[in-house]
């Protein structure tokens, strides 16, 4: 069957093509050239004066995995109110911010979004994150394992251990547990808090292992770098939230030394310590610093006004900020020898000055950085806010007036304190395709999504030039998946399942002998019940695997 | 819709096999270093069973068949006869719940489709924890990180041993751990009355204390330990055989645990508001919390109970009792009880499902009842529609989640029967609808 998307304005930043008026030829679920003029079209859809764009990916947002379920049973009155009946279509459940997994992947697709990656999951919950994610219509999924705060590997790396070594443990971890990159929280500080460590900022040692985050985030990038995973170390760094942390945001910038990392929800990481509250915003600085670091991307976990829930594999951070709870049930556990987790509610005010300051600080942050290639457009979902208000989002970098109304709303001491005023940049709709679809597609290695070129996969989401930004972004004309309507006025017409994309760089088997043997001493689980089976995500139809390439490892 | 037994897929088996790295269903632990051996129909637990894994795996199978008022007939008419009570009821209850992911899958769409109720069999224990989370939080730890880290165990109640005859020796008295620098002994503390002294024996295990007392008073010592700690004057109370010096003491060794876990298994707590001393463990967790490192680590959640729990709150938002009466899941853990439903005279059909113990039976109702049982279960009165099934990790491959809702296992199929999953009946009654 051939499909013509006729007339569409198509932004395809990564084949260089901005606002011209193009037809798209999609066939068997791909992005084909253009056929003979001969040729016979089964069916026409026209686009005249819409916008055209690949489908939206989203690099870091929590949808799967165990401590969404804790945050889900700890909130019943998180989804009072946002409960959703069951249609012929349709399943039920309920939304909000942490919204069930059939709602989180029909609400993704009816915001034109074809592919979600959990960022934090734990090796030891990875089944129960792929289990979760199976039940998460509509979009593509991926998630990126946790290492770091694991005994093995810290383990290794305090016993200088080969680093071949290293990078096989590394190597199969993402083999065994599905994932498509790597992510470390909180180097080693995960770990250190459970031996009381109350911080561990980027040059302090581990009070067991002797080992510092910055030697554990060198190691992770570098062997990520060598085993040929296209995605960057994925990085939540030191000091999460602490007023001052831009210091060691900074400091982390310089001690990648020029390998490839990604520092993810940076917002939360880009405080100072000036003025009256001692809460300042470090937005500035660190853009300044990732202009002369090109090998570097980020996303911003911007902070949106109103309840969320925050869930991060920060414990230890997340205990810290759980006397901010609201309301007021903080959960946070030790888990495995393997990471852990925090799940903290809360809610951001903009009569708040600190909730405000956060607001303008992500903001900043995506108005300074020059290079939209190297920032990805992110609420950390749920962290700084549910992915519903990405609409919101967008139009606040897009519209310098809609942005000056907001401005005027917040705690007038945050609004004063920061530059976020004197910043005239309007995003533009090429940069926003490029930080919401052909960014993260290219740091991620999906090498056929995120674009529109003949070959792509048809995942195409289509839009109404609404000058109103935030309303044309909530609500797609049409979204296809693998060249199927799956979206219509944005609302989901038709289910489809997606794919779990993966990573499997080489490593070399005979690790397994010391993991064997590690397991059966220590854990509660063996390793052959640890790792996760193809079948598992195939799981009887309900979802398919794409191995996604990765470069020749090199030693 | 045909239904597919586990024997499809493999095609004819060897008369015997040896199964290793083998996950046991039978209780929230699941160990998973079983070896069983099976011959014919019949399996052996070769390594690491306990009482419960050997009666478990062990246990002769009935020849069982679906019936309709206790009629033999062929499956697909029980699944036919199952569609139209079905279709009939207007407020169907789905209970019982002993299942795995799968199952437990087919069961949520099922209940939406039909606007049914949705609680698990044993979901009253796992209660006594919900409502602790759902008010206050709590600090959690899991099964290796006890294993590995704890330099003291509070063990909170009688007869965990009973609950979980391997928790001992595999938490609380491995061989070695992780850290040298835990200590190499351990203290054990076990607040509560029955044998679980007896059992926490090994070479971890330094000291052991004894503080026995009724479940009923077990909230009031941590109660009296929580204000010791804090600094506060008290009379002096003799709790059973618990003295004040007693708790003085063992606030003294809190103080001094670089990593304590209170562990508790919520059946144990078996009287009501129970919950109330679930609050005052993750209470305590929460205020050593502030000078030292402090976990709670919850057991139980045997018969698949943590599963139902994870996966209704994955689909749905919610640990179960939700009725989908109007469509949308609505959350109600008193009105949405089964127990009290069926007490009350609410609800017009009941579809039972049990698939590890037998003695998992649907409670007496005068609602027809549709059940999909292991077979062997004593029942006062033939079902409605019976359809036997097979057990997960025995008769067909699954996935359950662990005690510590963390961990999920993926279990075997040991081939012990044909009998179909749960997923599978379930699927093919909504698709006969």
């Amino acid at each position: 069957m051939l499909t013509k998307l006729s007339g569409g304005k198509v932004y395809d930043p990564a084949n260089g093509v901005s606002g011209e008026v193009r037809d798209i030829y999609v066939q068997d679920g791909k992005i084909v050239a253009a056929p003979p003029p001969n040729a016979h079209i089964d069916k026409t859809h026209d686009l005249r004066g819409k916008v055209v764009m690949a489908g939206a990916i989203d690099p870091h947002t929590h949808i799967g995995g165990g401590k969404m379920t804790i945050a889900r049973m700890l909130l019943p009155e998180d989804h009072i109110k946002d409960e959703v009946a069951r249609t012929d279509l349709t399943r039920a459940g309920t939304g909000h911010a942490v919204p069930s997994t059939l709602i989180t992947g029909y609400r993704y697709a009816e915001m034109g979004y074809t592919a979600c990656f959990e960022p934090a999951m734990l090796p030891a919950n990875a089944r129960q994150a792929h289990m979760e994610m199976g039940d998460t219509p509509m979009v593509d999924k991926g998630a990126f394992a946790m290492l770091g705060s694991d005994d093995f590997f810290l383990r290794q790396l305090a016993g200088k251990q080969d680093f071949e070594s290293i990078k096989d443990y590394v190597a199969w971890t993402m083999h065994a547990s599905q994932a498509i990159a790597v992510k470390v929280v909180n180097p080693g500080g995960i770990s250190a808090f459970k031996f009381n460590q109350r911080k561990l900022d980027l040059d302090e040692e581990h009070e067991f292992y002797h080992v510092t985050p910055r030697q554990i985030i060198v190691t992770l990038a570098r062997a990520l770098q060598e085993l040929g995973v296209t995605h960057p170390l994925h990085i939540h760094g030191c000091n999460l939230g602490v007023p001052g942390n831009v210091e060691t945001t900074l400091e982390t910038i310089r001690a990648a030394e020029g390998l490839p990392i990604h520092l993810t929800h940076i917002q939360f990481h880009s405080y100072g310590t000036e003025g009256d509250h001692k809460f300042s915003s470090g937005a500035a600085r660190i853009a300044e610093l990732l202009a002369k670091n090109p090998n570097i991307s980020i996303d911003v976990g911007q902070v949106m006004f109103g309840q969320t829930c925050t869930a991060s594999g920060d414990s230890m951070r997340q205990y810290a900020i759980s006397r901010s709870a609201h309301p007021k049930k903080p959960v946070v556990m030790d888990i495995e020898c393997d990471a852990g987790c925090g799940v903290v509610p809360m809610r951001y005010r903009d009569k708040s000055f600190v909730n405000a300051l956060q607001w303008a600080i992500g903001l900043e942050t995506f108005l300074l950085m020059d290079d939209p290639w190297r920032i990805f457009l992110t609420t950390d979902h749920p962290n700084g806010a549910p992915f519903y208000t990405y609409p919101h989002l967008i139009r606040l970098l897009m519209d310098k007036g809609f942005r000056d109304d907001m401005i005027q709303k917040i705690n007038p001491d945050a609004a004063a304190q920061g530059i976020l005023k004197s910043l005239t940049r309007e995003y533009t709709l090429d940069e926003i395709a490029i930080m919401t679809r052909a960014g993260p597609a290219r740091s991620l290695g999906l090498k056929d999504r995120g674009h529109l070129g003949a070959g792509a996969n048809a995942d195409i989401t289509v839009y109404k030039d609404d000058p109103d930004r935030e309303a044309m972004f909530a609500t797609p004309e049409f979204v296809f998946k693998n060249g199927e309507l799956i979206v219509r006025k944005g609302k989901v017409v038709k289910v489809v399942n997606g794919a779990t994309h993966v990573a499997r760089p080489d490593y070399d088997r005979g690790i397994e002998r010391q993991l064997k043997d590690y397991f059966d001493r220590y854990h509660t689980m063996r390793m052959e019940n640890f790792k996760l089976a193809d079948d598992e995500i195939l799981d009887h139809g309900r979802g398919s695997l794409i191995v996604q390439p990765t470069r020749a490892r090199v030693s | 819709m045909p239904i597919s037994t586990a024997r499809d897929a493999s095609g004819s088996r060897a008369s015997s096999e040896l199964y290793e790295n083998v996950a046991c269903p039978f209780c929230g632990m699941l160990c998973d270093d079983l070896e069983i051996e099976r011959k014919g129909t019949k399996l052996e637990v070769r390594k690491n069973g306990c009482g419960k894994a050997i009666a478990g795996f062990q246990r002769e199978l009935p020849k069982a068949v679906a019936a309709v008022d206790g009629k033999e007939v062929a499956l697909a008419e029980a699944v036919k006869a199952a569609a139209a009570l079905i279709n009939q009821a207007r407020l169907p209850l789905y209970g019982g719940l002993a299942t795995d992911v799968e199952g437990m899958r087919a069961v949520m769409a099922l209940a939406e489709r039909t606007g049914g109720i949705v609680d698990h069999a044993l979901s009253e224990a796992q209660y006594r924890n919900v409502r602790v989370l759902q008010t206050t939080g709590w600090t959690m730890s899991t099964l290796t990180e006890t294993r590995n880290r704890a330099d003291l165990i509070i063990v909170v109640g009688n007869d965990i041993e009973k609950l979980h005859p391997r928790f001992f020796e595999r938490i609380v008295c491995p061989p070695g751990s992780m850290f040298d620098v835990t200590a190499s002994k351990r203290t054990i503390v076990v607040l509560g009355k029955g044998p679980g002294q007896a059992a926490a024996k090994g070479e971890r295990v330094g000291e052991l204390v004894s503080l026995p007392c009724d479940i009923e008073q077990v909230g009031e010592v941590l109660g009296v330990l929580r204000a010791r700690l804090r600094g506060f004057r008290v009379k002096p109370v003799s709790i059973d055989d618990i003295t004040l010096a007693d708790i003085d003491a063992l606030a003294e060794r809190c103080r001094q645990a670089k990593y304590g876990v209170v562990v508790w298994a919520p059946p144990v707590l078996n009287i009501p508001y129970a919950e109330l001393i679930v609050d005052q463990i993750t209470g305590l967790v929460k205020d050593l919390n502030q000078t030292t490192r402090f976990a709670g680590l919850s057991l139980g959640g045997a018969e698949g109970g943590i599963t139902a729990g994870a996966v209704a709150t994955w689909q749905s938002g919610f640990p179960l009792r939700i009725s989908y009466a109007s469509g949308a899941p609505d959350f109600d853990p008193y009105r949405h009880a089964i127990g009290r439903m069926l007490a009350d005279g609410e609800g017009d059909l009941l579809v039972w499902i049990a698939s590890f113990s037998p003695d998992i039976t649907p409670p007496p109702t005068k609602v027809p009842t549709i059940l999909l049982g292991t077979p062997g279960m004593k029942l006062a009165n033939a079902p409605a529609v019976y359809i036997p099934v097979g057990t997960p990790g025995v008769d067909h491959e699954g996935r359950l989640v662990r005690c510590d809702n963390v961990v999920s296992l993926p279990l075997k199929d040991l081939g012990r029967s044909e009998l179909p999953r749960v997923a599978d009946v379930v699927a093919a009654i909504e698709a006969a609808l």
